[in-house]
């Protein structure tokens, strides 16, 4: 239980970071890009939109360093991450209320299945030195090494196009309503086949080799000499002794890398104009509205630190030595 | 003397193939006879350990045996050679009929399963037919055997303190009433007075349940007081081999004597400590003749020519054998 | 862009009571040239130098200039234009080699940097402990647990149009956390052995023993870091110049990505316009991956998955090499009866 509670300590710790870096670093810039956009807009935006704006990016000069951050802290307390100016006048939580669905929906399974997969095919590679899947991973390698979004226009130009079953853009056939329907479900699947099976591809093979890695430094411990001795079954040494203990630092390594990951795939929502925030992060950056940047920037890491205290959780219940015992 | 439960014939391991090989066990004979204690000492590097994991074929990675017979007498059948085994055959094999306590107490248990779950693991995989509840008692039981209470049966490893482990590897290890106990170093990594403490349990539980047991260690001193014969191992063969108490009283082998001088005897009179000057030989490029004669404050002619056959050194010494040219065999046998 | 760390730091060699007998601490000399000799590490040096060459020559043997425009629009790959052209007529194939110095130096100074910052940071937690450590594994936690890519294209997006040292050097800041991470527990670990704690006893210095004691000892771990930091910040410099954020007005392969994207090089067919761009950072990235992986091998024999494997066992099959049935070699010289015994195996 200690254990939990520390790690939940560090991630409030983490999160307050991440927003306090989110209010600093429209400050430490110079120039005023933001009031460039409200003039531009001048008219348009309501006086109440403005004054939130002026909070989060730090235009009141007169006011105290600490004043703007309590008054930040604020804002962000009521959910008001301000106004989107590419889908001008929808407020940005709106925005991100809108994609975060299809960015868990693709990201977040595609990680975890190809975690999993990964692993799965680890353990084999790991236990059985020598397989064919010993002889998968130089290619596997060359795989990592390609930048998903590129993976994502080779999918594409193979396999998407006119005649094709896989769509080449967007998150369900136009002109449907999302809603959980017959005609709705379907089409967002079909549109997310290709987009999911590129970060698939590419990401599984870093599960793939850490896992194999683990399941050979694994093997010459000694309990694993202790169950070959015993004479269980070649499946039972290989599961529940040897992988069973290799899977504890894949997971850890799962928890650090959901970062580096997350990342990495939402870049794949903007090759595919996949409707999730990877794709509307894209938009803000050639639209420069910063309020939907920073909104979706504080919005992933957030869904990051919470996706690593689930992972924390699952390595809480698979290593007993993290149990505080009484 | 009672009949063999294990005979070692020839046993040759080596790490590495062709000519990267390194011998590390080379032609060694050794019989263990039903319900005797014997010990193997020798120092680090000597090859008793690639013995021990050897002869249950369970070396890792580059250990490969490169020649020689296990032969195992079961109580009742004919005997059976373990290195001719199929990996199914030896797995049925392995624990039914020899199980092993390992060096670490600490990395011998599975961190993340229970007490139980290891000690019911193996129950199951060789009596598939026992019942849940059947298992559970035999744990319970198996724990009472070496002194730990049956509520510690759903602990962790790591909620046991290093002793305890150890114990936990004794029941585990007499779970399928085997005929053969290898330890190998059983207590290094304990204090002394849990090791005597662990040591006087299994010379109880060994009268009871009369099993063998091949026992390794580089302390002579604790193999004088526990077995009843010791074989003394040297750049991977033996070299000596004699009934426990005349080892101590007389050894052969000067290499015997550098061991006996080198640890302070537990009882009986004091006698002055001396180690043995220079280093184990490196496996990879071994001294001609005696592997021993470097060293040796004895050598003479013909030790750096000729390799001394194991062997009785005469009428006066009953049961034991030496490979030493002060000492040469009775009658040198034909090979 | 998976970058897998989690190889690193759980091969810390030594571990595992079974290790075979290892080679002699007198030999370093002889197993520098064994990494070299490792086939992986050796390849991806080769790869990597070439790159190097391309980075230093590229912009002279360029056959064109790459903002040239031409009359040949939108050419497939010819003998005069190797990789094909855009849409304006440029040359792909020189937007390449002009591309690769910004990639190159954009990666080193991301790495020094990164790798300056980690062992900073990482040595001196491990090493010092204490309330430095808890700050220090603070710090790279947070930095580890926030997404480095969002990160970056926020800061980098509010400064307009950054140049290729700016858009390093944020890269560099953003992304030590790893390293720094990997380093502290490795430092942890080699406070406590004995030479560490002899030299600590005779009172030399903390900056002397972590200079001298520690640091040598990091070498592997240090290089790995390196090579990681050098392909993430590679791939978050393509990424940034991909979506258009970073200088569009100089040349690197996300910048002919971009180029292609927004001009529907696919819809249009024009494959070349893509792929070399792609090719070029899948080969360097597994150039660097590779000697990764030499570096892993080299510092834990235990992961090489070459060498013989199977072999011919005494039955007269071949068997693998495995943990936990140690292969009985057909016997050359042993007694020929053995087989005999085997008749109790029933």
């Amino acid at each position: 239980m200690r254990f939990l509670l520390q790690r939940i300590a560090f991630y409030l710790f983490t999160a307050w970071a991440a927003i306090t870096l989110n209010f600093f670093i429209p400050r430490m810039i110079p120039g005023d890009p933001v009031q460039s956009l409200i003039s531009r807009n001048q008219g348009r935006i309501s006086a109440d939109a403005i004054q939130s704006l002026r909070v989060l990016f730090g235009l009141d000069k007169n006011q105290s360093l600490w004043t703007q951050y309590v008054d930040y802290w604020k804002q962000l307390f009521h959910g008001d991450l301000g106004l989107s100016f590419t889908f001008f006048p929808t407020p940005v939580s709106t925005v991100i209320g809108d994609s975060l669905p299809w960015t868990v929906g693709l990201v977040g399974i595609t990680t975890v299945v190809s975690f999993f997969l990964g692993t799965a095919l680890g353990v084999g590679a790991g236990w059985r030195r020598g397989s064919w899947i010993d002889a998968l991973l130089p290619a596997t390698t060359f795989l990592s090494s390609i930048p998903y979004f590129w993976l994502g226009l080779v999918a594409i130009a193979l396999f998407a196009g006119p005649g094709s079953v896989f769509p080449s853009s967007g998150g369900y056939e136009p002109g449907l309503v999302p809603a959980f329907d017959q005609y709705f479900i379907p089409s967002a699947i079909q549109h997310s086949i290709l987009p999911a099976a590129t970060i698939l591809v590419s990401s599984m093979s870093g599960w793939l080799l850490s896992m194999r890695n683990m399941m050979v430094t694994v093997a010459s411990e000694d309990y694993i000499t202790v169950a070959h001795a015993k004479g269980l079954s070649e499946r039972r040494v290989a599961l529940s002794y040897a992988a069973r203990n290799a899977l504890l630092p894949n997971v850890s390594g799962f928890a650090l890398s959901l970062g580096f990951i997350v990342g990495g795939t939402l870049l794949v929502e903007i090759v595919f104009s996949y409707p999730g925030l990877g794709f509307q992060l894209f938009q803000a950056v050639g639209a420069k509205d910063y309020p939907l940047l920073q909104g979706i920037f504080l919005i992933i890491t957030i869904s990051v630190l919470v996706a690593n205290l689930l992972a924390d959780v699952a390595y809480l219940l698979l290593d007993p030595r993290t149990r505080k015992s009484g | 003397m009672s009949e063999p439960v294990l005979q070692i014939r020839k046993l040759r391991v080596d790490y590495g193939l062709g000519d990267e090989a390194v011998h590390a066990v080379r032609d060694v004979d050794l019989t263990l006879h039903r319900g005797e204690v014997l010990g193997l000492a020798g120092e680090s590097g000597s090859g008793k350990s690639t013995l021990a994991y050897g002869l249950t074929r369970l070396l890792p990675p580059p250990g490969v045996i490169s020649g020689g017979q296990v032969i195992y007498h079961p109580l009742d059948g004919p005997p059976v050679d373990v290195l001719a085994l199929t990996p199914a055959r030896l797995r049925q094999f392995r624990w039914a009929e020899t199980s092993i306590v390992f060096q670490g107490a600490m990395n011998s248990l599975n961190p993340v399963h229970r007490i139980s779950t290891q000690l019911l693991d193996v129950i199951k995989a060789h009596e598939p037919r026992s019942t849940a509840t059947g298992r559970r008692a035999r744990a319970r039981e198996l724990l009472r055997l070496v002194g730990i209470t049956a509520d510690r049966l759903d602990s962790y490893p790591h909620q046991l303190s290093g002793g305890m482990r150890q114990r936990v590897m004794i029941a585990m290890a007499l779970a399928l009433e085997p005929q053969v106990v290898i330890m190998d170093e059983p207590t290094t990594a304990l204090d002394v007075v849990m090791q005597r403490q662990i040591l006087g349990q299994l010379a109880e539980l060994r009268q009871r349940l009369g099993f063998a047991v091949l026992f390794i260690t580089h302390d002579l001193s604790l193999l004088v007081e526990f077995s009843d014969r010791i074989a003394i191992m040297y750049g991977g063969r033996i070299v000596e081999e004699a009934p426990a108490a005349e080892l101590y009283r007389r050894a052969l082998h000067p290499y015997t004597g550098g061991l006996l001088h080198s640890f302070p005897a537990l009882r009986g009179p004091r006698r002055e400590l001396a180690g043995i000057p220079g280093s184990p030989p490196d496996l990879r490029a071994m001294p001609s003749g005696c592997a021993f004669h470097p060293r040796c404050p004895k050598a003479f002619g013909p030790c750096d020519k000729d390799l001394p056959p194991l062997g009785p050194p005469g009428a006066d010494h009953p049961g034991r054998a030496v490979a030493c040219w002060l000492h040469p065999a009775a009658e040198p046998v034909p090979r | 862009m998976t970058i897998s760390p989690s190889t690193i730091e759980q091969v810390i060699p030594g571990q595992g009571a079974m290790a075979q007998p290892s080679a002699a601490p007198g030999r370093a000399k002889r197993r520098r040239f064994r990494f070299m000799a490792n086939a992986k590490a050796a390849t991806g040096l080769a790869i990597l130098a070439s790159y190097g060459l391309f980075a230093i020559i590229g912009p002279w043997v360029a056959p064109y200039d790459p903002d040239a425009r031409s009359n040949d629009v939108l050419q497939a790959p010819s003998a005069r234009h190797w990789f094909g052209t855009t849409h304006l007529g440029q040359d792909i194939f020189s937007q390449i080699l002009v591309g690769t110095r910004s990639v190159v130096v954009v990666g080193l100074i991301a790495g020094v940097l990164a790798t300056t910052l980690s062992i900073l940071i990482g040595v001196t937690s491990g090493y010092l402990g204490g309330m430095a450590d808890e700050a220090g594994s603070a710090l790279s936690n947070v930095f580890l647990v926030i997404p480095a890519l969002p990160l970056i294209i926020i800061v980098t997006s509010i400064v307009e149009q950054a140049s290729d040292t700016l858009v390093a050097l944020i890269i560099g800041c953003t992304s030590w956390a790893w390293g720094a991470r990997v380093l502290r527990a490795q430092t942890l670990s080699l406070r406590r052995r004995d030479y560490v704690e002899a030299a600590r006893a005779t009172g030399e210095r903390t900056w002397r023993i972590i200079l001298f004691e520690i640091l040598p000892n990091l070498t592997a771990i240090i290089a790995s870091g390196f090579v990681g930091t050098v392909i993430f910040a590679v791939m978050s410099e393509i990424t940034l110049a991909f979506i258009g954020i970073s200088s569009v007005s100089s040349w690197n392969w996300g910048t002919i990505l971009f180029w292609a994207q927004g001009q529907q090089a696919l819809a249009q067919g024009a494959w070349w316009w893509f792929v070399p761009a792609g090719l070029a950072i899948a080969l360097l990235g597994t150039a660097l991956a590779l000697i990764n992986f030499g570096i892993d091998e080299f510092v834990s024999p235990r992961l090489r998955s070459g060498g013989r494997t199977r072999i011919r066992t005494a039955d007269g099959r071949t068997a693998r090499m495995r943990v936990g049935f140690t292969p009985v070699l057909a016997p050359a010289a042993a007694v020929p009866q053995a087989r005999t015994e085997e008749a109790g195996d029933e």
